[in-house]
């Protein structure tokens, strides 16, 4: 190697052709086997009569949807009815992730507390979770606990304004009346004032700072309450001939893939937590220790910032399996995107665009979660070096 | 070296893609494939569809096909017969349509009845089968992609579904939409105006689906439709208390009724919300195909309506009777129009019986559904029934 | 990942247990309120539990327990079943007699519940291939122990036992011995299990190409396997499974059709592949660079480089990681239960419309997860035990 040479390496061994020859016939492969798959799909579409436009999104639907958030009739079209159907993927997702964080950090602390109950009482939970499906766990909430709650008319309620029953769970709906405006500016008051008290709390080491906060935050709109009187009126549900009008309900099938959801990822993103938790050192948890703060502070001020950036990562991609594993709705006949995509695909007879829409969604969806994820993750790295 | 051994690979993986796609349509461009397309769909050029067939890698069962076909057989007909096997879409959760008993493992039903039919027709053999159980949201996409070489499926027949799924081949069962609420919760629900804001069961991509939401559009009133995916799952949520009602066709009602816990306890309403006219259906695109599928049916209410039976067929080979001739074969020529054995008949009947007999075992007054043939008896005895000719 | 002694710190010198309550429960104020209401919690629904487990309604379980093992596999050929059972128990044995004090344990457990249940079904019958099996993983245990040099050959005989057991399985056309059983009448746990173990097996050489396919320098290989990789992972599994069940056809030619089953297998193959491909880059990227820079310095080949430097190291650090996408797959495939297949949760759905059981929903899914339970539980754990024993995951 040494020696400068004047022999040309001959060209079946250079590894710059063969760098482009590997790929050229990469390529080729590739695009052999894409071509043979599109001219059988484009041959058997053509015998079967099925198109790859989307014209089937401006068709009335004809079908109902049980629950959406946007408002839906039968009379509407298919695009309408999948946009409906996304709407509700949307929602249980979003407060799926929420729910789920909450009650995954919760369980991944205790799972670490000095408490050895509490701490088993999390590893037994955990475990139970994270080893079963979460179908077997769907089909045994929706089936086992929702649909065998009492009927309507042995509604278990509670102090007459909620209802729980095989319907759902209805609640009293909040309605805002003219003085709303009034008690508005008393909450936008109180959230100042908590949110400055509570980073003030954070630079001065008083241990009651943040109790005084909090304290505000909740009185503050109470008080305000009474002196704008009653700026909301509840809409209490009442008992009809076979249902609960008025109110809110959440239907049963919301309710237990909700449910489902979020007891299932809470144990993974514990997990999360527990490991990014004990991936701080101890050294720091002592040496915050030793300067005086309490365990509330440590666990704020020391030990989350730190573990956070360990722990980003991999939420993200529970984040991600939420989304993804709200398509199993279908199973228990919540509506959301792939069971009215499955409805839609099978009146329509149109299966190829409506499939391939819905997954392009899926995909959208899951990259702009990750997006979203990696810029925060960015800004809570600690810079290195 | 290595290199060179890996380039070689890819090489050799390469020629072996060109060799398998070769004998596809055109194998790279797709422009070309748009002109080929054509070929393929024109079913009546003989020598393309023979060339076509594949050596059969397994020896059709019983091989009725020595028999040389004058016809010129469709790509999926061909398949099916190099295949040896027919795969037939069917329900494994209707009682006495299509219903798949644990204890063996094996589907029964009178839909599934159809599909042994149609085996013995092209193969002579009942067994020559494959049971592709589908729900009802898949079925539509099963059939167009064909996935399955029939459905048959307790499906109504409506226009858009034989203009995009595929095309039926006839009504084997005349039914109606239904709707069964607990008589006991309410006893004074009597039409669908009584069940105003009530919920009621439904299984996703069935047509019942959008006539409930028609119907309760045309009453003016609202109600709460709640979604399944199966048969299994609607009906045990209805069972569980989740819906006031729940609705289907009414031979489904009436079937899936004996199954529920106190079956006097829930009364089907005295309201038609639909003709629901259930029929097997095939794939678009093979002529042949469909011929051989439609003609199974009609062998069938014609062995009725000409008293052939699986228990008198060989006595009726000498009948004198010029129809009962033509149709089991023993005069005439009409098989080789649809590409079968001179005696397929006879075997379909000897196998499965006719209408009337498949009809009884699975749905009659022997069976737990004690189903009334109602307008599905014969027309010649006050029904609807109707098969075309044998000539 | 387990429930270890991790978490506890330092050795504490206890007390008596007195002094082990004060600490470990009620040393803070809060702590004990945190202790009282767990005891509440654990009083009331542990409670309600074991209430309700009592006076269930359990036949539904022991009447159907051959339909939630094998489905609708022929009964007069379930010693099919059985034989691929013993058979994986004896290479179970094998493998205890080669590893750790784990595995000695996991496989002591395995004979103690395979004795446990054939001594149940002494009055029932059929308890013959319960002892087979004890009597299996016996042998096993024995003529391995002490000869770690064996490992690599036990290794391969659990590959090749695999593809026997699909050999088995499927039969022979036309034979009296071993009749063709097609894979329509495969179902229960016997399909879960083949689909998750076909899905892992499959999918290893497939991740690993394509997780070298991703660190490739070469463009074009590198950004179809990125482009697979990410798309793969942004879809859910249901939708895989869905076009590989109804979709598939429209891509073949007419007279090709690909089996059923097959075709879930390839849907979790292919889904999990792009699964593995992310976990074994992760290994890929643990290698310290200088190995490569070392191996290249020798005058090692790239092809040389990775097979016998990188993916050597990288893959003993990814094995904990494949176990729990092992776990995943495993509880990921009762999906299929969605798209029409028997595995093991749709037989229980099934069962349930069974008219002399209707109802009995909480029973059959306990059963249902309480099997998944079992088996992930004794794999997390399994592979946490691993964990440990390669020193990965150390800090």
């Amino acid at each position: 190697m040494a020696e400068p040479t004047t022999t040309r390496v001959p060209f079946w061994r250079d590894v710059r052709v063969l760098t482009i020859l590997t790929q050229v016939i990469f390529v080729v492969v590739v695009a052999l086997v894409a071509g043979f798959l599109y001219a059988n799909v484009s041959t058997t579409m053509r015998q079967r009569g099925l198109v790859s436009d989307l014209r089937f999104l401006d068709l009335e639907a004809g079908f109902e949807i049980g629950e959406a958030m946007i408002p839906y009739a039968a009379t509407d079209t298919y695009g309408r009815a999948l946009l409906a159907g996304f709407s509700n993927t949307l929602l249980v997702s979003v407060v799926g992730i929420i729910l789920s964080t909450i009650l995954g950090v919760v369980v991944g602390v205790a799972r670490l507390s000095p408490n050895w109950l509490l701490s088993q009482l999390a590893a037994i939970y955990i475990e139970l979770i994270r080893n079963t499906p979460l179908l077997v766990q769907l089909f045994f909430i929706y089936f086992g606990v929702f649909v065998t709650l009492p009927s309507v008319g042995q509604s278990i309620e509670f102090q007459g304004i909620i209802f729980a029953n095989q319907r759902g769970l209805f609640l009293p709906r909040p309605a805002p009346t003219e003085t709303f405006a009034t008690w508005a500016w008393f909450i936008l008051g109180a959230i100042v004032l908590a949110l400055a008290l509570f980073y003030f709390s954070t630079r001065v080491k008083t241990r009651y700072l943040g109790w005084v906060a909090l304290l505000a935050l909740i009185l503050l709109p109470v008080l305000g309450w009474f002196i704008a009187g009653a700026p909301l009126s509840f809409e209490i549900p009442v008992r009809e001939r076979f249902n609960f009008k008025g109110g809110m309900n959440l239907s049963p099938e919301f309710s237990a893939l909700l449910t489902g959801l979020v007891l299932y990822t809470a144990g993974f993103i514990a997990e999360v937590v527990r490991a990014g938790i004990l991936a701080v050192r101890r050294g720091q948890v002592e040496a915050a220790y030793s300067l005086g703060l309490n365990a509330g502070q440590v666990l704020r001020m020391i030990i989350f910032p730190q573990a956070l950036r360990v722990i980003i990562p991999p939420l993200t991609s529970q984040y991600l399996n939420l989304a993804k594993n709200s398509s199993l709705a279908i199973a228990i006949g919540f509506p959301d995107l792939f069971s009215v995509a499955t409805t839609s695909a099978n009146q329509t007879g149109q299966p190829v665009p409506v499939y391939l829409l819905v997954m392009a969604t899926y995909l959208a969806m899951s990259l702009f979660t990750s997006l979203l994820m990696n810029i925060y993750n960015r800004s809570v790295q600690v810079l290195e070096k | 070296m290595k290199k060179l051994v890996l380039v070689s690979m890819f090489v050799l993986v390469a020629l072996i893609v060109v060799a398998c796609s070769a004998p596809a349509p055109a194998p790279s461009a797709p422009q070309v494939v748009k002109e080929t397309v054509v070929v393929k769909e024109t079913v009546i050029v003989q020598p393309t569809a023979a060339a076509k067939a594949p050596e059969p890698t397994k020896p059709a069962v019983a091989a009725p096909t020595a028999a040389p076909a004058p016809v010129a057989l469709g790509a999926r007909f061909t398949a099916i017969k190099s295949r040896g096997k027919v795969i037939c879409g069917s329900n494994d959760q209707v009682p006495g349509f299509g219903f798949l008993d644990k204890a063996t493992g094996q589907f029964t039903g009178f839909d599934v009845d159809f599909c042994k039919a149609l085996a013995v027709a092209v193969f002579g053999d009942a067994k020559a089968i494959e049971f592709r159980p589908v729900n009802a949201a898949q079925r539509g996409p099963a059939l167009q992609t064909g996935e399955i070489d029939v459905l048959a499926r307790n499906t109504t027949w409506t226009v858009s579904r034989d203009a995009t799924w595929g095309l039926f081949v006839g009504v084997n069962f005349y039914d109606g939409q239904g709707m069964m609420v607990d008589g006991k919760k309410y006893p004074t629900v009597k039409t669908l105006k009584d069940l105003k804001d009530a919920s009621v069961c439904v299984q996703t991509g069935t047509t019942t689906e959008l006539n409930l939401s028609d119907r309760f559009r045309e009453e003016g009133v609202t109600f709460k439709p709640v979604v399944f995916d199966t048969a299994d799952a609607t009906f045990a949520a209805y069972q569980g208390g989740r819906c006031d009602a729940v609705t289907t066709d009414i031979s489904g009602l009436v079937a899936r009724r004996s199954l529920l816990n106190v079956p006097a306890d829930h009364k089907i309403l005295d309201v038609v919300m639909s003709k629901e006219p259930l029929g097997p259906a095939v794939p678009l695109g093979d002529a042949s195909w469909y011929n051989v599928a439609k003609w199974t049916l009609f062998a069938l209410i014609n062995a009725e309506e000409l008293g052939v039976d699986s228990k008198n067929v060989d006595q009726m080979l000498t009948s004198k009777n010029p129809d009962v001739q033509r149709l089991l074969g023993v005069t005439g020529d009409l098989h080789t129009g649809l590409g079968l054995s001179k005696d397929w008949v006879v075997k379909v009947i000897k196998a499965v019986g006719n209408y009337g007999e498949i009809y009884d075992r699975n749905l009659g007054p022997n069976t737990p559904l004690k189903m009334d043939r109602g307008i599905n008896k014969l027309w010649s005895k006050g029904g609807i029934m109707y098969a075309p000719p044998f000539r | 990942m387990t429930t270890t002694a991790e978490t506890i710190g330092p050795p504490r010198t206890s007390v008596g247990a007195l002094g082990w309550l004060k600490r470990n429960l009620f040393s803070p104020w809060y702590n004990a309120l945190l202790s009282l209401i767990s005891v509440w919690l654990i009083y009331s629904v542990g409670g309600q539990t074991v209430q309700w487990a009592l006076t269930a309604r359990w036949e539904v379980i022991t009447s159907n327990l051959r339909l939630f093992m094998v489905g609708s596999f022929p009964p007069d050929q379930v010693w099919r079943v059985w034989l691929v059972v013993t058979l994986a128990s004896l290479l179970a044995g094998m493998s205890g007699g080669i590893g750790g004090r784990t595995a000695r344990n996991i496989v002591f457990s395995l004979a103690a519940s395979f004795g446990l249940f054939g001594v149940l079904s002494l009055a029932g019958g059929g308890y013959e291939w319960h002892f087979a099996n004890v009597l299996a993983i016996g042998a096993g245990y024995l003529l391995t122990r002490g000869r770690a040099q064996w490992g690599r050959w036990v290794a391969l005989a659990w590959l090749l036992a695999f593809f026997l057991t699909l050999f088995i399985l499927y039969g022979i056309e036309k034979n009296e011995w071993l009749p063709l059983i097609g894979t329509d009448r495969w179902g229960g746990l016997l399909l879960t299990f083949l689909l998750s173990i076909v899905g892992i097996v499959f999918s290893f050489p497939l991740g690993v190409l394509l997780a070298l396919g991703r660190r490739s320098r070469m463009p074009m290989i590198s950004l179809f396997s990125t482009l697979y990789i990410e798309i793969v992972r942004g879809v859910p599994l249901v939708t895989v499974l869905f076009i590989a069940q109804i979709m598939v056809p429209l891509f073949l030619p007419e007279e090709m059709r690909l089996d059923r089953i097959m075709r879930a297998m390839a849907g979790v193959t292919l889904f999990a592949a792009a699964y593995m491909a992310e976990n074994v880059r992760g290994g890929l990227q643990a290698v310290p660079s200088g190995q490569v820079e070392a191996a290249h310095a020798l005058g090692l080949s790239d092809t040389l480089v990775t097979v016998f430097i990188v993916l050597p190291q990288a893959l003993r650090v990814v094995i904990p990681p494949i176990v729990s996408l092992f776990i995943g797959l495993f509880k990921d495939t009762t999906l299929v239960a969605i798209v029409g297949l028997l595995d093991l949760l749709a037989v229980g759905k099934s069962v349930l419309a069974q008219p002399e059981f209707l109802g009995l929903q909480k029973e059959v899914y306990v059963f249902v997860a309480g099997v998944f339970f079992i088996f992930c539980y004794v794999m997390s754990y399994a592979s946490y035990r691993l964990e440990i024993a390669l020193g990965v995951g150390k800090r």
